[in-house]
């Protein structure tokens, strides 16, 4: 049933906890105070290189007539916009540029190349998701209104469709993105506030309008003019162009908060929540992949989905120092530090939400001990007295021991029935 | 279990849009421009053209040091031609914002304009004369660090220490140390206009080789019979002293006055001319520096879009001094990470309570985890 009680389930004291802020805040200070020149420098010259590769890519479109330049033409404008959402867009407007002072790069002036409105993202991912992480009811990240991503949803025919949608999604990302924060669904219940919703559809309608002129009816129209292009040839370039970017933006999006072992939380954990606490959740709710200098940098740095979340305002380009530090608080705590490599937390995404198609009734696992969402209650059968430094290795007993051990007695019982039953089967 | 409820609510601060400098004047270049903005969306054209020359951007003013002269041992003189956008027709006496990009970041101060918008306008330049102060991180690094061929952000030349056109008949100037960078633009002006009659000016420097822009002041006055200068090495003649104004020059009381110096020097001038009933005559410019150079705990934090202000403890956040005082704040997750609260710093200093990193004026601040430090101003 998700967790209801993040210290409880961290095995975790309070002074534990505090301890752990100390040293997380430890971390983010250092990483202010050496901000400088370098940082400066690598933002400023990650803007001027992607804004080339879209010129670069738009003069391939235009001039080129043979199939591979179209197809090399597309595929460098998917990947200028991805970096242009990810590693710049995404980043900036979580304010990691801002001590720069420099108004250009800037959280209250940046406006990103997608139909989404950066303010309404800056309301719904900056804040609704930043804030409320993973806690079912408010971070609207979980599930997207139309997903089942994790069993503490109550399950409904409409998610048989699950796979389906996620396919549509991971399409026609951006478009999910800029409509999230219109909550089409209120609107259809008439639970809105009219005049609001009216604000932002209008919002909305600007930026989507100018996007979809650019990329369907100036860029097209412009190019035909070119002996080499069509009308036909550029526009099917740009939507394939954003297919790909919101397909990858969705993957790495998804590989955050999904993939198996990534938590998810009852709204009693905000109650009076200490900034420790916050961290905590922080960190049992999102999930890393393995990644190298390019999957890092196409990424978004979103391969330390965790780092990001402890520091979201942090610049990106040291995050990878950063988790060398988390992970070792990680291993003090003996808390978990969710990772893996890209397809396998990408394909237990998709897993995950196969499954959830299905009703309660076919799945083996309950929402207290599930890959997707646990909660306290599995440790339950943990004798009190679990957590302590084990006296054999002088190491710390918490969390990520008392997974282990639940784990393994669960694959002992479950050893233990096959073991019981092949009589059954041969009869 | 305590109340399963939390309400949800924010008010996101707009994405601020770009402005651009100049576009009236420029009706044509403007046109192009939206018309380019088609297919550059959501950016300008300007944002690609920069790239290429960072004065090709009208986005935000920007210029490019062609010259750093060497005036006296701790002052020097910037020439700096600068991109599109910038209007010359500044009135002489007013100063000009200066960015610098220093480890990173852009540090803004405000400095005098010393050329004449009658020379800037043909040569497409202007200039800023800037003294190194000891406690000051920037005056120094402007005045040793910079090399021909930086790039500077400009703000728009601003200020009501100007010298009007035609000139009055007979005019004073007091100033002291760099206080003579204003009136400077203004004689180089005058003398261009061919309006100087009767100027007296008194200057204090604290030795003679301190003296700035010595061999042009000494070149007018052999040019022009009109103008009288009277330096004062106040290290070893001492300050001037007001209340003995009269030897010095008997018909002050008759003279449109301009001065520019320490805020000693300002206080007295402001007590004389009060005293004389004479206040209208006397046109004082004071250093942003002077004004904001005691960071206090806590302050007066006033809100210029909504006219409204309030006194706060050094520990109350920004956001909270707003909302008490009626003004409607942007904000959102109130714990700092979510940027929906961020307003310009127009003013006076605040300082980051998680960190107590101080933000100077010309920054953009969160204030959901910023407090007063001094009085200040914001753009809320």
């Amino acid at each position: 049933m998700a967790i209801t009680d993040v210290p409880a389930f961290a095995h975790l004291t309070d002074a534990d906890i505090e301890n752990l802020a100390f040293e997380l805040d430890t971390i983010r200070q250092d990483i202010e105070d050496s901000r400088g020149g370098r940082d400066s420098r690598y933002i400023r010259r990650t803007i001027a290189a992607q804004r080339a590769l879209e010129v670069a890519a738009r003069l391939m479109l235009a001039a080129g007539s043979k199939r591979s330049a179209w197809w090399a033409g597309t595929v460098t404008l998917g990947l200028s916009k991805i970096i242009e959402n990810m590693e710049i867009g995404h980043n900036v407007m979580h304010g990691q540029w801002d001590w720069m002072n420099d108004p250009e790069i800037h959280s209250s002036t940046w406006e990103w190349d997608m139909s989404g409105a950066s303010k309404h993202w800056r309301f719904t991912h900056n804040f609704m998701h930043h804030k409320y992480t993973n806690i079912l009811g408010m971070d609207d990240d979980v599930g997207y209104g139309t997903l089942r991503v994790t069993r503490d949803q109550k399950w409904k025919p409409f998610n048989l469709g699950n796979i389906l949608y996620n396919t549509i999604l991971a399409i026609g990302f951006e478009w999910g993105v800029g409509l999230q924060h219109l909550e089409l669904g209120k609107i259809s219940k008439g639970r809105d506030d009219r005049a609001a919703t009216m604000k932002r559809v209008k919002e909305f309608g600007v930026k989507a309008g100018h996007q979809v002129a650019k990329d369907y009816i100036a860029y097209p129209a412009l190019t035909s003019l070119s002996p080499w292009a069509s009308f036909t040839s550029t526009l099917k370039a740009n939507a394939v162009a954003n297919v790909i970017r919101n397909v990858w933006s969705n993957a790495v999006i998804f590989c955050g908060h999904f993939p198996d072992g990534a938590e998810k939380f009852t709204k009693t954990d905000m109650v009076g929540e200490t900034k420790g606490q916050w961290y905590l959740r922080q960190m049992l709710g999102s999930a890393n992949f393995e990644n190298g200098p390019a999957l890092r940098f196409m990424s978004g740095n979103l391969c330390y989905q965790i780092e990001h979340h402890l520091y979201p305002d942090l610049p990106s380009n040291r995050l990878h120092e950063i988790s060398l530090r988390v992970k070792d608080v990680c291993d003090k705590y003996d808390l978990p530090y969710t990772t893996g490599s890209f397809l396998v937390q990408y394909g237990k995404t998709w897993r995950t939400i196969a499954k959830l198609s299905l009703p309660d009734r076919y799945l083996r696992d309950t929402a207290d001990d599930a890959p997707e969402t646990r909660s306290e209650r599995m440790f339950s059968e943990l004798e009190p007295g679990f957590v302590a430094v084990d006296p054999t290795t002088g190491r710390r007993r918490g969390l990520k021991t008392a997974i282990a051990t639940v784990r393994q007695w669960r694959r002992d019982r479950r050893t233990a029935r096959e073991a019981a039953t092949p009589d059954d089967l041969a009869a | 279990m305590a109340k399963n409820y939390i309400k949800v609510s924010a008010n996101v601060a707009d994405t601020v849009r770009p402005k651009i400098a100049g576009a009236k004047d420029h009706p044509g270049w403007h046109a192009l421009r939206t018309i380019a903005e088609r297919i550059t969306t959501p950016l300008l054209p300007d944002d690609y053209l920069k790239l290429a020359n960072p004065l090709w951007s009208a986005r935000e003013l920007r210029g490019r040091v062609v010259e750093v002269r060497q005036e006296t041992v701790d002052s020097a003189t910037l020439v700096i031609k600068p991109g599109w956008g910038f209007s010359f027709d500044y009135q002489p006496g007013q100063y000009v914002g200066i960015g610098l990009l220093v480890d990173g970041r852009w540090r803004w101060r405000s400095y005098s304009l010393t050329s004449s918008p009658v020379t800037s306008a043909p040569s497409r330049t202007i200039t800023i004369t800037v003294k190194a102060m000891p406690e000051g991180f920037l005056s120094t690094h402007l005045v040793g660090g910079v090399a021909a061929g930086t790039i500077v952000r400009l703000a728009a030349p601003k200020g009501n220490f100007t010298m009007p056109d035609p000139a009055p008949a007979s005019v004073l100037f007091i100033t002291a140390g760099s206080g003579i960078t204003p009136v400077m633009s203004m004689l180089r002006t005058l003398s261009r206009r061919d309006q100087i009659t009767d100027i007296v000016h008194l200057h204090s420097a604290p030795t003679e080789s301190d003296l700035m822009f010595a061999a042009e002041l000494a070149e007018l006055q052999r040019s022009h019979p009109g103008y009288r200068l009277h330096v004062r090495t106040t290290r070893d003649q001492g300050r001037l002293d007001f209340s003995r104004l009269g030897d010095e020059v008997p018909d002050w009381r008759d003279r449109q006055t301009w001065t520019c110096g320490p805020e000693g020097m300002l206080t007295a001038a402001e007590g004389l001319w009060s005293a004389a009933g004479l206040h209208e005559q006397l046109h004082q410019e004071r250093f942003a520096a002077a004004r904001t150079a005691v960071h206090g705990q806590g302050g007066t934090v006033e809100f210029a879009r909504s006219g409204k202000s309030v006194t706060v403890d050094a520990a109350t956040p920004l956001m909270e001094a707003g909302e008490g005082a009626g003004v409607q704040m942007p904000f959102g997750c109130r714990m700092g990470i979510c940027q929906s609260c961020v307003v310009g710093l127009l003013d006076g200093h605040v300082r980051d309570l998680r960190t107590g990193v101080e933000h100077e004026p010309g920054s953009r601040v969160q204030t959901c985890i910023s407090a007063a430090s001094g009085d200040c101003v914001l753009d809320a």
